[in-house]
């Protein structure tokens, strides 16, 4: 049992850490920033069902090293705290407290996953830490005026289908449009995105919307029924064995509709070569980074810059993991706004300066894309292009379009 | 008749002989006291992340003793407990964010959902003995995040985005913080639930359960009605788990269908195994292991060099095995068999 009197000891104890809290709250720099270490923290799925994304979390601890090495940040030290979440929301929860109360980051960056970033995120918008460039497609993290401390970092899934919407138009108004969609965020954002970007006045043009649950084995009956509907355009929002089912299975029909796929599935690997080569030909997606598999980009500075972190930095296997581009970019990006910063590195100038990225170009980004940041605008990536499928390779055409 | 015939693998075996000149009850009330203390100072020394992490373990033991007493004690393998808690966890969110039914009432009915759910399920099992109950549990475990995936049900559970829970604070102006108030919700809970198995297990219908998994021609025999007491023991530790998940809800604001993976099913009967099968105490260390042991195994990869990120599950491996080798009767098998080494070692010295 407790006295009285230790409970009240007890209590005197914790509210004095209440208000020494208090107190560092008010000082210059967020917690974790000495005059020699920037500390910051994320979760990534290590274990688990996604753990192919960890390279993403090796990546960027790989990248600071490479700009500690080169004497850091205004001679701070980045020092990222990567911890394993094995793709579960409510690890991701435990992980993040422990890093903003134990460890005492400065702010988190790059968590990956839809489920687990909107779990923390109310955690982290009512202390008011902010939760930099995570690493999801969804839309909901451009929210600026309800979520002023939480912001995305890739072209979100509405903007690309924004996009495809917006070329239909342009390119054949006549379209009779079958969707086929993930039945869950990913699959309904890009539902909305693409009738956003076909407009009220076109959105007849939307046929029919077939769905599949990740459990099924097959979407034939999807791509049969969206050819029975009349359709000539088909929008395939699918993850990677579904997408390589849906073309393969048009072709296999004898239908030729005009396809567009979500870059979600625009691995050559993972889903041309198991869909077809030959029966892949033509299929147009929207790219916003160079492909490290792409020959066109071997001269590439840009590409050549890669290589050579990745040489020094990484193995070898990761050249070609889109990940590892993933996090090249991501962290990149950190490093700018770091040093935006300044001498101010309280966590409010941080997020003032995550918002204020001017026309910043990265290595790996298609030549001339840009990443822009405002107050109202959280998207940082918004440029894309459209590619369409050789039987060999991507190959970009037209301009680079905004969604 | 009750079947008083059969032997029970309880620690009320434990031998009265003096360790250090004090007797066994006396060990045994020494740690209870540290055990209270321990648990009720808590979160007076301990920090909000910390709480939140012990809010956790204790969330888990009342999982872990739900699937005790139906593999532990009653010998019924299940892989599937995540499912019940997920559907504990489901309940909660859905009445707490779709009905505004206050967090706390959410809790009985959790627990009843679960328990019918439980004991329905335990009917048809009653046919699978062994190891194809362990497929039939397993397939609820992996059906279990689709089906709460499924678009039917998107209004209310969120889909694949989840649902999230705002943070309770204290009642009746309590000066402790939301994670102080969370803990000593979990530790109220925890304790009832605790108290109740202690008593199921000692009792009659206790002898009965055992009885069934020691013997159930011999249970059978003397009277004790197997199919009842089997899916009667399914629903109660569906119940357990259930109650344990809505709590799981409630302590992390957040439920979706990633929350509940194939992985937690099968952490709960690591759990168990861990703690030692057919003990209610034993869980307490279960439910650490497998709260904090992953968080090692990561901290430990780290050693490795920064490429090594692939490590956690292999150490976690490492760390099970090397854990069932030292222990092969869990924690509480090792602390059964404590004493008596103890007092061994002892009289040896003596003699010698």
């Amino acid at each position: 049992m407790i006295s009285r009197r230790t409970f009240l000891r007890a209590s005197a104890v914790s509210a004095a850490a209440l208000a020494s809290g208090t107190r560092a709250a008010l000082a210059d720099n967020a917690p974790g920033i000495t005059d020699t270490e920037i500390k910051i923290g994320q979760t990534m799925p290590y274990s688990g069902p996604a753990s192919a994304y960890g390279v993403i979390g090796k990546a960027d601890v790989a990248y600071f090293k490479m700009i500690n090495e080169a004497g850091g940040i205004n001679g701070r030290k980045i020092n990222l705290i990567s911890l394993d979440d094995g793709y579960s929301p409510p690890k991701a929860v435990e992980q993040i407290r422990r890093l903003v109360e134990q460890d005492q980051v400065a702010f988190i960056f790059n968590s990956l996953g839809t489920p687990s970033n909107y779990a923390i995120r109310p955690y982290l918008t009512e202390n008011k830490v902010p939760q930099l460039f995570v690493a999801t497609g969804a839309a909901m993290w451009s929210d600026p005026k309800n979520f002023p401390w939480t912001i995305g970092w890739q072209p979100n899934y509405q903007t690309e289908a924004h996009i495809f919407g917006k070329n239909i138009i342009a390119t054949t108004p006549n379209a009779k449009i079958g969707v086929l969609y993930q039945n869950d965020a990913f699959g309904k954002d890009y539902l909305i995105g693409v009738k956003d970007g076909l407009g009220a006045d076109h959105a007849g043009m939307v046929v029919k919307e077939a769905s599949y649950e990740v459990s099924e084995p097959t979407v034939d009956s999807q791509i049969v029924s969206l050819q029975d509907s009349g359709a000539d355009t088909l929008l395939i929002a699918a993850t990677p064995k579904f997408a390589a089912q849906a073309i393969r299975k048009t072709f296999d029909i004898g239908w030729t509709p005009v396809r567009y796929m979500t870059d979600v599935s625009q691995s050559i690997a993972a889903v041309m070569k198991p869909a077809g080569l030959e029966k892949s030909k033509g299929v147009i997606t929207a790219v916003y980074g160079k492909d490290p598999s792409d020959a066109r980009w071997r001269d590439d500075a840009g590409f050549k810059e890669y290589a050579a972190f990745i040489a020094k930095y990484m193995t070898p296997a990761d050249l070609i993991d889109s990940n590892a581009v993933y996090g090249f970019g991501t962290a990149a990006t950190m490093v700018q706004v770091l040093r935006q910063c300044g001498a101010d590195l309280s966590r409010e100038n941080i997020m003032r300066q995550a918002a204020n990225i001017k026309d910043l170009e990265l290595p790996m980004l298609l030549p001339g894309a840009k990443i822009n940041t405002s107050p109202d605008n959280f998207s940082p990536i918004r440029q894309m292009q459209l590619a369409t499928f050789n039987g060999e390779s991507w190959s970009a055409f037209g301009d680079l379009l905004q969604g | 008749m009750t079947p008083m015939t059969i032997v029970s693998r309880e620690p009320a075996a434990l031998p009265a002989k003096p360790i250090l000149g004090l007797d066994a009850r006396l060990w045994r009330r020494a740690a209870w006291a540290l055990l209270a203390i321990t648990a009720l100072g808590l979160p007076f020394v301990a920090s909000g992340y910390h709480l939140f992490q012990f809010s956790q373990v204790l969330i888990y033991a009342i999982a872990l003793i739900g699937l005790n007493l139906l593999t532990g004690y009653n010998g019924q393998i299940s892989l599937g407990h995540g499912a019940f808690f997920a559907i504990g966890g489901y309940t909660t969110a859905i009445l707490v964010t779709k009905l505004g039914v206050p967090y706390w009432a959410t809790l009985p009915v959790a627990g009843a959902i679960c328990f019918v759910a439980g004991f329905l399920f335990g009917l048809p099992a009653l046919r699978l003995g062994g190891l194809y109950l362990a497929l039939a549990t397993f397939a609820l475990a992996v059906a279990t995040p689709q089906l709460l995936n499924y678009k039917g049900f998107d209004a209310w559970t969120g889909g694949s985005q989840g649902l999230l829970l705002s943070k309770p604070y204290a009642p009746f102006a309590l000066p402790l913080s939301p994670d102080q108030w969370l803990y000593f919700f979990c530790l109220a809970c925890a304790a009832l639930f605790f108290w109740a198995a202690a008593n199921l297990v000692r009792g009659r219908i206790g002898r009965a359960i055992v009885a069934i998994r020691d013997h159930p021609i011999a249970a059978e025999t003397m009277g004790v009605n197997i199919s009842f007491y089997k899916a009667m023991c399914f629903g109660v530790s569906a119940l357990y788990a259930g109650v344990a998940g809505a709590l799981a809800a409630i302590v992390v604001g957040f439920v979706s269908p990633d929350s509940f993976g194939l992985f937690l099913s099968l952490s709960f009967l690591v759990g168990i195994v861990v703690g030692g099968l057919a003990s209610i105490w034993g869980v307490l260390f279960g439910a650490l292991f497998i709260e904090f042991i992953p968080n090692y195994a990561d901290q430990l990869s780290d050693l490795f060099g920064e490429s090594a990120k692939a490590l956690p599950g292999a150490i976690y491996g490492v760390l099970l095995i090397g854990l069932m080798y030292v222990m092969p009767g869990g924690v509480a098998g090792a602390l059964r068999s404590a004493p008596r080494l103890f007092s061994r070692l002892f009289s040896r010295a003596k003699h010698g």
